[in-house]
């Protein structure tokens, strides 16, 4: 949309409370427009006080709904609330329907929360650069927290849920349990379980599934038994280590608000225990390493396709069809510029 | 680099629990390359100024059947003003009778579609709209 507005002086009214420019400053970053650097460059001095909590977990799991109560329970303790809802884009059309708002009806009206529905767009694995700088035009807004919605799916989605403090995986009873979560990998990045719609048949058999899943996860140690070599369960340390995070398993029904506040609780446990045991700077380190190298990644991958015509790219990929040249050849031949 | 994607806010304004022809369009406009933020049902005007504002979108596009246009259109109309969204295309479809379309358009609603429309021509309509105001 043609506008007169400037970098500065959208920066400017989002640090004055302006939601117009907040809302505007994240379009321009999601468009990739001109002068997003700009603004990103403005911004980050003021980013870095929102606490970022990931939420993911497969389709129907009702991500969404515990959203909206979640964000019910931390505006009852006084807390201001961002919402990123990422959902994928068709990889046909290019466009989406986005529908996390429906289950978030009950925060209109509220001016402590904003939401924005984000569609993960085509573009060259640079979503979660994408999402991270969207999440810090609202952190610079004043945020108390930030809640990043994704698709807990595929890897870009679990990249996403990785750029929070912590992280929350949300299952359901009757998902196809436990090889789901094996498959889907994600249960390694949850900092805290919750098994939504708790009121269902089934509920128990899920949570004995992922704890299960967890208990596997667990340091082993061997023992010798008859002169075997067993492997055996760790029991849980009678004192434990100072870094380790017992990871909760919690029931919740989103829709009824039940077991938010033990969600909520158990998010400021993990706040709490990130900072006591120093992991929040390991975190964050961490976080902007694997930011730096996505966005390196990105850059050198567009520098180098608008280096080479796309031509080149052409042949190489009807060479590579008609086995005349393997895709690793290929590469060293493009990177070498012929 | 910039990668700008036509955005559009649909929703359903009152009363009326007749969400297919909003879901329908919703899906026409997501096949044409489009991101649509839908709203589901009862959304008061307020709550759609509200949405329209915090996702940036470039069209807003109400469903009403329950025959209180005269009434929600105007007061949206008013409420995206008072945000400052004065440059958002506003499109109502439902059920509108000819009469009341003059005075639709008049208050700010860019088209007016009813029953039978062919979703391209929504979508044409929003493509050459926004190929102006960009």
């Amino acid at each position: 949309m043609a506008s007169s507005d400037n970098a500065q002086s959208l920066v400017d009214d989002l640090l004055k409370g302006s939601r117009r420019a907040l809302a505007r400053l994240i379009s321009r970053v999601e468009n990739h427009a001109l002068d997003a650097p700009e603004a990103m460059a403005l911004l980050y001095p003021h980013t870095g006080h929102a606490y970022l909590v990931g939420i993911t977990g497969a389709p129907g799991t009702g991500k969404s709904t515990v959203v909206n109560a979640l964000t019910r329970t931390l505006r009852g303790r006084g807390y201001t609330v961002g919402i990123v809802a990422v959902d994928p884009s068709s990889p046909f059309s290019g466009g989406a329907v986005l529908g996390d708002r429906i289950r978030m009806i009950d925060l209109s009206g509220d001016k402590g929360v904003f939401i924005r529905s984000m569609a993960s767009r085509g573009s060259l694995g640079g979503l979660s650069a994408t999402t991270s700088d969207v999440v810090r035009v609202l952190d610079a807004a004043g945020f108390d927290y930030v809640l990043i919605e994704t698709v807990g799916a595929g890897q870009s989605e679990v990249d996403i849920a990785r750029t929070a403090y912590t992280t929350v995986v949300i299952d359901a009873p009757g998902m196809g349990d436990d090889v789901q979560a094996i498959k889907a990998g994600i249960l390694e990045i949850a900092d805290i379980l919750v098994v939504n719609k708790a009121d269902r048949p089934g509920v128990e058999n899920t949570i004995r599934a992922l704890r299960a899943m967890l208990d596997l996860g667990h340091r082993m140690k061997t023992v010798q038994h008859h002169g075997q070599r067993l492997v055996q369960m760790d029991a849980p340390p009678a004192e434990p280590e100072y870094d380790f995070w017992n990871v909760p398993i919690l029931k919740t029904v989103a829709t009824e608000y039940e077991g938010l506040d033990e969600l909520a609780d158990a998010i400021d446990s993990h706040r709490t225990h990130l900072r006591e045991t120093g992991t929040i700077q390991d975190r964050e380190r961490q976080r902007i390493e694997s930011e730096l190298v996505d966005r390196l990644r990105e850059a050198l991958l567009a520098r180098l396709i608008a280096e080479r015509t796309p031509a080149a790219l052409e042949d190489a990929i009807q060479r590579i069809a008609n086995r005349e040249l393997d895709p690793g050849a290929a590469v060293r031949e493009l990177l070498n510029g012929q | 680099m910039s990668e700008q994607k036509i955005r559009v806010l649909i929703a359903k304004p009152g009363l009326d629990g007749h969400d297919r022809g909003a879901k329908v369009i919703a899906r026409a406009l997501r096949d044409a390359g489009m991101e649509v933020i839908y709203t589901g049902l009862r959304q008061t005007p307020e709550m759609i100024a509200e949405a329209a504002l915090q996702e940036d979108v470039d069209v807003v596009g109400l469903s009403i059947l329950s025959g209180a246009h005269m009434a929600l259109v105007p007061r949206v109309i008013e409420l995206l003003r008072a945000e400052g969204l004065d440059d958002v295309l506003l499109i109502v479809g439902g059920i509108i009778p000819d009469e009341d379309v003059p005075a639709l358009k008049e208050a700010g609603v860019s088209a007016v579609f009813g029953p039978g429309t062919n979703t391209e021509d929504i979508v044409q309509h929003i493509r050459t709209a926004m190929a102006t105001s960009r």
